[in-house]
């Protein structure tokens, strides 16, 4: 097992090498003078000189790499254009409320999605299957920023029953030790706090989780449906069990396996739905701190956003693997 | 010879109930109800964007301010935007925009891959191995990311969109294609053909290309589906289709001003994005079933 883990992180360097390379690659395949563009027509000669000087521009293509690789390995992403402080130092708070809110919708996504993934397959072809089937068709057709802006309208607008933007009221805001609302205010106590901060979850959690959870549905119902017909469940429905503890207990344990490569795929996915959902609810997360970066040309921010989140994708992807073999022990890994 | 003759004619009927591979799959997705929906909505879709300038009620940027923010009516069946403009007339235009980014962006996206997954599988080695790991590479950011990579360099516009959104799908399809040639490359007809001596490159494109095919198009169909959400989302933020181009995303985002007062301006290009989603999902769906029931969740 450890060996499994050794050899597949052995494997990811490559990768991870590349990674930097593509990202690296964003500003210098600018085209024209990417200094002249960050700055815009009207910059000095000065100012574009000492630009290209920060940036490096005038060194050779692999000086310029191995200078950027280094400064990554010692930590350093980069400084942000616009506000001059270093990308780690700013992007924490970001990190952090994407992480609530991907958690949430992932939460949201796997209850439902799984429940009504057996429910379907436990009554096929009931009414509820499917309805429920029909709804993750639409569920996977729909363009989650549309989504967004329908759920500000009715609950936000016509019902006026949940908060449209944010992750706090702005008059009383929460005293942030780890930037994870939900959990800060649990620890201080302040319910009323966390109240607001779950309301401010809702719809764009919602928004979030609806593809995965259309996904994790259908992939559930085929994956019980498999495993409903075979033998061992038979045998188990044969004893007398409760049809309850049958599905549940018997059936899921085996079903939920190519479910969780799916949940793993699908959290990489939530990490690129969020930059839109982010935008739609005015949620301070990294999508929305990679979109004003590029609306600002803040290159920097831009890379350094870009290669945070596929490195937490690409962890994300290894941890599922792992989490794979701890399931099924039919998995080998030779 | 004489008294054979007449048996040709009985022969033939029989002959023609044996099905090609193409046939097969053609019977068994019109027994899917589901997958004729997709594409009875995607025909429409694809009429729709032909003849769009004829059918459309008025032009796509005809502005008449004193027709700003009307409601659906008999004169605007989906309502005006802030600009005067007839919702409907713009939305079937976006139809072109939507359809055109989404086959074209896939086509590209299949072309190259589709060269690169050959060269990767039938070759093999370090062809094979570096590759590989490019796809690996690629495959590691969340998609939509690396299409405003690529749009953050080349600069928003639909164009450019359009080459995003083809180059992150190269890989899938790369992928795709290079373990079909590892399998096909396995077959006795390709060992014949290099026993007779013919060339690398025509075995590649007269053996292998047809026969690594059928999922292809399966995943093309369901790549057109996506290819076409990306695009609005580029839209959408302002990286794709620009002003006062009819693109749905666009639209949306446009909308976004005054879909308090006027929410029509909003729900009816999202609905024209999910709809073609849709029909392209689930004709893709079908197709699966149909050509290759091992690809079948």
């Amino acid at each position: 097992m450890l060996h499994y883990i050794g050899r597949r992180i052995l494997q990811l360097i490559p990768v991870l090498l590349g990674m930097t390379f593509v990202v690296f690659m964003i500003i210098r395949a600018i085209p024209g003078d990417p200094a002249q563009v960050i700055l815009g027509q009207q910059a000095t000669a000065e100012a574009i000189e000492a630009l290209r000087a920060k940036l490096g521009l005038d060194n050779p293509w692999y000086v310029q790499y191995f200078d950027y690789l280094g400064g990554l390995l010692q930590g350093n992403l980069g400084e942000s254009l616009r506000t001059t402080t270093p990308v780690t130092e700013e992007i924490w708070p970001y990190l952090a409320a994407t992480f609530e809110l991907s958690m949430f919708a992932i939460l949201i996504a796997v209850i439902v999605g799984v429940n009504a993934g057996i429910i379907s397959a436990w009554f096929q072809n009931s009414w509820f299957d499917y309805t429920a089937m029909i709804l993750a068709l639409v569920g996977v057709s729909m363009p989650i920023f549309w989504l967004g802006l329908m759920l500000q309208y009715i609950f936000g607008i016509e019902l006026g029953i949940l908060p449209t933007t944010g992750r706090e009221e702005v008059r009383n805001p929460v005293e942030s030790m780890t930037n994870l609302y939900v959990f800060d205010t649990l620890m201080q106590g302040r319910f009323d706090q966390l109240s607001t901060v779950l309301k401010h979850l809702v719809l764009p959690g919602l928004a979030l989780a609806t593809i995965p959870m259309a996904i994790i549905a259908r992939m559930t119902r085929s994956s019980m449906l498999e495993v409903m017909r075979s033998d061992y469940v038979r045998t188990a429905r044969a004893k007398g069990q409760k049809m309850f503890w049958v599905v549940y207990k018997h059936a899921l344990k085996n079903a939920i396996i190519p479910v969780l490569t799916i949940i793993g795929l699908q959290m990489g996915l939530l990490l690129g739905g969020a930059i839109l959902t982010e935008t739609i609810f005015g949620w301070p997360g990294v999508g929305r701190y990679i979109y004003e970066a590029i609306s600002f040309r803040d290159y920097p921010v831009i890379q350094s956003g870009i290669l945070i989140v596929a490195f937490i994708f690409v962890m994300i992807n290894l941890v599922i693997d792992v989490l794979y073999s701890l399931i099924d022990p039919r998995i080998k890994y030779d | 010879m004489s008294e054979l003759a007449p048996k040709t004619p009985q022969i033939a009927p029989q002959a023609d109930k044996v099905a090609g591979p193409w046939q097969e799959a053609w019977r068994s997705f019109k027994k899917s109800k589901v997958a004729v929906v997709g594409a009875g909505i995607v025909l429409f879709f694809i009429i729709v964007a032909l003849i769009g300038p004829w059918i459309a009620p008025q032009g796509i940027n005809e502005q008449l301010l004193a027709n700003r923010l009307q409601k659906p009516s008999g004169a605007h069946w989906l309502g005006t935007d802030d600009f005067g403009r007839d919702i409907l007339s713009r939305i079937i235009h976006g139809a072109r925009i939507s359809l055109w980014v989404g086959f074209f962006s896939v086509i590209g996206s299949v072309i190259v891959g589709s060269i690169l997954g050959i060269v990767a599988g039938y070759y093999g080695k370090w062809v094979d191995t570096i590759i590989s790991r490019f796809f690996d590479i690629m495959l590691a950011f969340p998609s939509i990311l690396l299409a405003i990579a690529v749009v953050s360099v080349l600069g928003p516009s639909l164009q450019n969109a359009l080459i995003a959104i083809a180059i992150i799908n190269v890989p899938n399809f790369g992928r795709l294609i290079r373990s079909k040639v590892l399998s096909i490359k396995e077959e006795e007809y390709i060992t014949s053909a290099k026993a007779i001596g013919m060339q690398d490159i025509r075995i590649l494109f007269s053996h292998i290309l047809p026969n690594s095919m059928a999922p292809v198009i399966v995943q093309g169909t369901l790549a057109i589906a996506t290819a076409i959400i990306e695009a609005a989302a580029l839209g959408f933020l302002g990286l794709g289709a620009q002003a006062p181009t009819p693109e749905w995303g666009k639209m949306l985002a446009d909308a976004r001003v005054n879909f308090i007062n006027a929410p029509w301006t909003m729900i009816f290009p999202g609905v024209a994005i999910m709809l073609t989603v849709l029909g392209f999902n689930l004709m893709g769906d079908g197709m699966r079933d149909a050509l290759d029931p091992r690809m079948k969740n």
